[in-house]
């Protein structure tokens, strides 16, 4: 068997056309990633997935896997440069998680236990970005954004809706909603759409929910965020054809 | 007596700035493990013991951030005094709810507080000289001075802080692992 690769020392059997990350979560190993989604395309933007292969860095989400590659993802190295990336985000948006209802649920949350952030280290921004509470259904809280573009990839590719954007450029980029007035309500938003389900911090967050898990029986309480593995694995193209 | 019996114990200041008391409430859960820890530390300045000033310590553990002059006063006193210092709770390492009014103004906070609000009482903007100036934003402590350790949670699990405790205390450098680091 040829189509094999090397992560931390042990064999990752891939198929042709897989990326590295697609490989490695098929096999069980866990790469920390905000960005990337099982039933979506490789978006490459959080850069949390990276990894070294062959001593050059890459994304690993966006990544061929290749026979013979190989790979390092949890070494010291690369586990402070993720942890890094997490406290850059952490300081630039607003994430206060006790009074968040994705607390326990969040994957930006559930990447700082398991990389051990024990504190943002860097300077807060305390950006400035007001709460949309226009729609019926859903709240949407911009200081938690990430800009992973899930939510705008989901609307446009699954829903046909095309609901979010992303404006500005640097650190002045921010998630807008596509209505003149920018109100969530002034769009054809529904609950049951996938964007309203991607979102993997406390952005959109359905209303009336609250705090319904209680603490302890949450996504990430009983286990870390890297025993989930099999949640991320992708849909194996052999598999989608069976299902179709 | 013994080598062991002469052993000093682990000097321990505690204090609460812009912070809620949680992480003291949250300490004292603990519960009855606080007798053999009461036998190898001992507490200078801290609300459990009513010291005022803090004096040479081991150990500072400081819970909430730094919203006015006083707690800038305060934490200097700390780091001056405390071998290592460590930020306890979500307040003190990213300025936690005190800090949630960082997007607003200041002045404009008070006035509506004092002034303008129908539900509070309309006698201005107190500005007696022993009150302590409110900071333009609330920061983490670790803006102000260097901090050696932090232990998130809101409050952190009185397990965290045991386990974090008995590490540093053990000479171990402190380990918290999953289950016991919460952001929440």
């Amino acid at each position: 068997m040829s189509d094999v690769f090397n992560i931390d020392g042990r064999e990752v059997p891939f198929t042709p056309g897989q990326t590295v990350m697609q490989a490695a979560l098929t096999a069980g190993v866990f790469i920390p990633h905000l960005c990337y989604h099982p039933e979506f395309k490789p978006h490459g933007s959080c850069k949390l997935c990276t990894v070294k292969v062959n001593g050059q860095p890459a994304s690993s989400c966006t990544l061929p896997a290749a026979a013979g590659m190989e790979v390092e993802s949890n070494t010291p190295e690369i586990l402070d440069k993720r942890k890094m990336l997490l406290q850059m985000l952490l300081v630039e948006g607003n994430h206060f998680c006790p009074s968040c209802e994705k607390s326990g649920h969040c994957k930006l949350q559930a990447l700082g236990y398991e990389l051990e952030v024990m504190t943002p280290h860097f300077n807060q921004f305390y950006p400035n970005r007001p709460v949309d509470a226009s729609h019926h259904d859903v709240l949407l809280d911009f200081n938690r954004c990430i800009l992973c573009e899930l939510c705008i990839r989901a609307s446009a590719e699954v829903d046909k809706k095309n609901v979010f954007a992303l404006s500005g450029r640097g650190i002045t980029k921010h998630l807008i909603v596509n209505a003149e007035s920018g109100r969530l309500a002034d769009t054809d938003f529904a609950l049951a759409d996938k964007a309203a389900q991607v979102c993997p911090v406390g952005v959109i967050l359905p209303k009336r929910v609250g705090f319904a898990v209680p603490i302890g029986q949450r996504r990430f309480d009983a286990a870390p965020i890297s025993a989930h593995v099999d949640e991320f694995v992708p849909v194996a193209p052999a598999r989608q054809g069976e299902r179709q | 007596m013994n080598a062991q019996a002469v052993k000093p114990k682990v000097r321990i200041a505690t204090t609460s700035l812009a912070g809620c008391f949680g992480c003291h409430m949250s300490f004292l859960d603990i519960d009855e493990r606080i007798l053999p820890l009461l036998d190898v530390v001992e507490f200078d300045r801290s609300p459990l013991t009513d010291i005022k000033r803090c004096g040479p310590c081991d150990v500072g553990i400081v819970e909430g951030g730094v919203c006015n002059a006083e707690n800038v006063h305060v934490l200097r006193e700390f780091r001056n005094n405390c071998k290592i210092l460590v930020a306890i709770g979500a307040c003190a390492a990213n300025g936690g709810l005190p800090a949630q009014r960082n997007h607003l103004d200041l002045r404009d906070i008070l006035e509506e507080v004092y002034q303008t609000d129908p539900g509070v009482g309309h006698g201005g903007i107190p500005n007696d000289p022993e009150l302590p100036l409110p900071l333009n934003q609330v920061h983490p402590i670790h803006e102000v001075v260097k901090v050696d350790y932090f232990l998130p949670g809101c409050p952190p699990p009185a397990d965290a802080i045991w386990k974090f405790l008995t590490d540093l205390i053990a000479g171990r450098t402190p380990h918290l692992g999953h289950g016991l680091i919460h952001y929440d």
